[in-house]
């Protein structure tokens, strides 16, 4: 977490210190070189997240989990900002949870998020958020990118409609398997997660076929193929039960 | 056989491969020495194909999407080859709004190039910049790195008519 590249920000003291602060009004206590977010979940304060996972680095890039200090009234994120000793932090206001609708209609506008249709239905960690945070509407237009799926690997396929780059799958691929098979490709809203040189994911050099990125994708851009509505298989049950039932009578 | 890891051979044996490696051997194959490489391959062959990624991934042990990515993310390095002559039209918000769409839309009817593309016979590239810094020239563009400015749509297109019968 302390590595020269860490984009977590706040001071960093000697390790070990305790600092104490408040939480919506709760008394909490920390290690000086822990964020907000780690220390509210320790303490059972759930902040809504989607590209924090524990045991991958924090990069903040959701926004998700912005917090208002009270002293100076800043948003900040909270995976990234370590705490400090009487520091007063509002995980939930009025105000914050316009901020983080307004967060999920982006995320939900600039790809083509169709639930009834996705093989994460029910099982998406953004479409919890957007029932959580009471996101019913979408005010910003539809960008409707004409992006591809790419299905070349054997077990597992990656969607790009449904991708919001968290980037779980880049780093846990680098910092976990140690593959680097993801990066992120372009720029804004071109940028898209690819695999190696941007080839198709079957071809690809680097992939270990571990399927931890599979695992942390919070929405359903990437799946374990056969998993899909379209791509369920019925069984013929019937036909064999009668035939069993003949053969003992 | 060994293969040096550190010292990859390059993909072929054109000579214009030994200041890419001579720029990876300065920084000691280190993998920060990534877009410093980048450019002497774009320096020595006007664009990054994807063979000199790949030699470039092998030499710094840079993961290939990486190398990829920081690629595709800076608006300098190009992964396709440039025309012989090149336009660069400012679409900064002063260009813009005196008149930079309008010096777009006219080279593209004329020679058939829009923003940020390349001919297909590879004799012209337009290309667009957000802001050369020259708003007091307003709207500026640049006919092979000549800088051009308070440009009417006809004035470009007979800068670049201009560049293109040089040739012929």
């Amino acid at each position: 977490m302390s590595t020269p590249s860490s984009p977590i920000r706040g001071p960093v003291e000697a390790p070990r210190q305790i600092r104490t602060l408040k939480i919506d009004g709760f008394d909490v206590s920390g290690r000086a070189e822990q964020t907000i977010l780690q220390v509210a979940l320790e303490h059972e304060i759930d902040i809504p997240r989607l590209c924090h996972v524990e045991g991958l680095s924090a990069i903040g890039a959701c926004r998700l989990c912005l917090v208002e200090i009270r002293a100076t009234g800043r948003l900040v994120p909270a995976c990234v900002t370590r705490i400090e000793e009487g520091m007063e932090v509002i995980t939930d206001s009025k105000r914050i949870q316009k901020y983080r609708r307004s967060l999920l209609e982006l995320l939900f506008a600039e790809r083509n998020h169709i639930c009834a249709v996705c093989v994460a239905n029910g099982n998406c960690e953004l479409q919890i958020l957007a029932e959580e945070l009471g996101m019913d509407h979408v005010r910003v237009p539809y960008l409707n990118p004409d992006v591809p799926v790419d299905a070349s690997h054997k077990q597992l396929a990656v969607d790009h409609n449904r991708c919001i780059l968290c980037t779980r799958c880049v780093r846990v691929c680098d910092e976990v398997e140690g593959a680097h098979t993801w990066d992120v490709e372009g720029r804004g809203v071109d940028a898209r997660i690819i695999t190696d040189m941007r080839q198709p994911w079957g071809d690809s050099g680097t992939c270990t076929n571990c399927g931890k990125c599979v695992e942390l994708c919070p929405t359903g851009a990437l799946f374990e193929k056969g998993t899909c509505v379209a791509e369920l298989e019925r069984r013929e049950f019937l036909p064999y039960l009668t035939a069993m039932r003949r053969t003992e009578q | 056989m060994r293969v040096d890891l550190q010292n990859p051979e390059p993909p072929t044996d054109d000579p214009r491969w030994r200041s890419v490696r001579t720029a990876m051997r300065r920084h000691g194959h280190q993998p920060n020495a990534l877009i410093e490489t980048l450019h002497a391959v774009q320096e020595s062959f006007g664009y990054l194909e994807e063979e000199a990624l790949q030699y470039v991934a092998a030499g710094l042990r840079v993961p290939p999407s990486k190398v990829y990515g920081v690629a595709t993310f800076y608006h300098f390095f190009t992964l396709k080859p440039k025309g012989e002559h090149t336009c660069v039209v400012c679409t900064g918000t002063a260009c813009y709004i005196k008149g930079a769409p309008e010096i777009l839309e006219a080279i593209e009817q004329e020679f058939g190039v829009g923003p940020d593309q390349t001919g297909e016979d590879g004799k012209l590239s337009v290309l667009t910049a957000r802001c050369f810094g020259s708003c007091g020239l307003a709207p500026a563009a640049t006919f092979d790195g000549e800088v051009a400015g308070k440009l009417t749509p006809e004035q470009a297109v007979s800068r670049i008519r201009r560049l293109m019968d040089d040739d012929s």
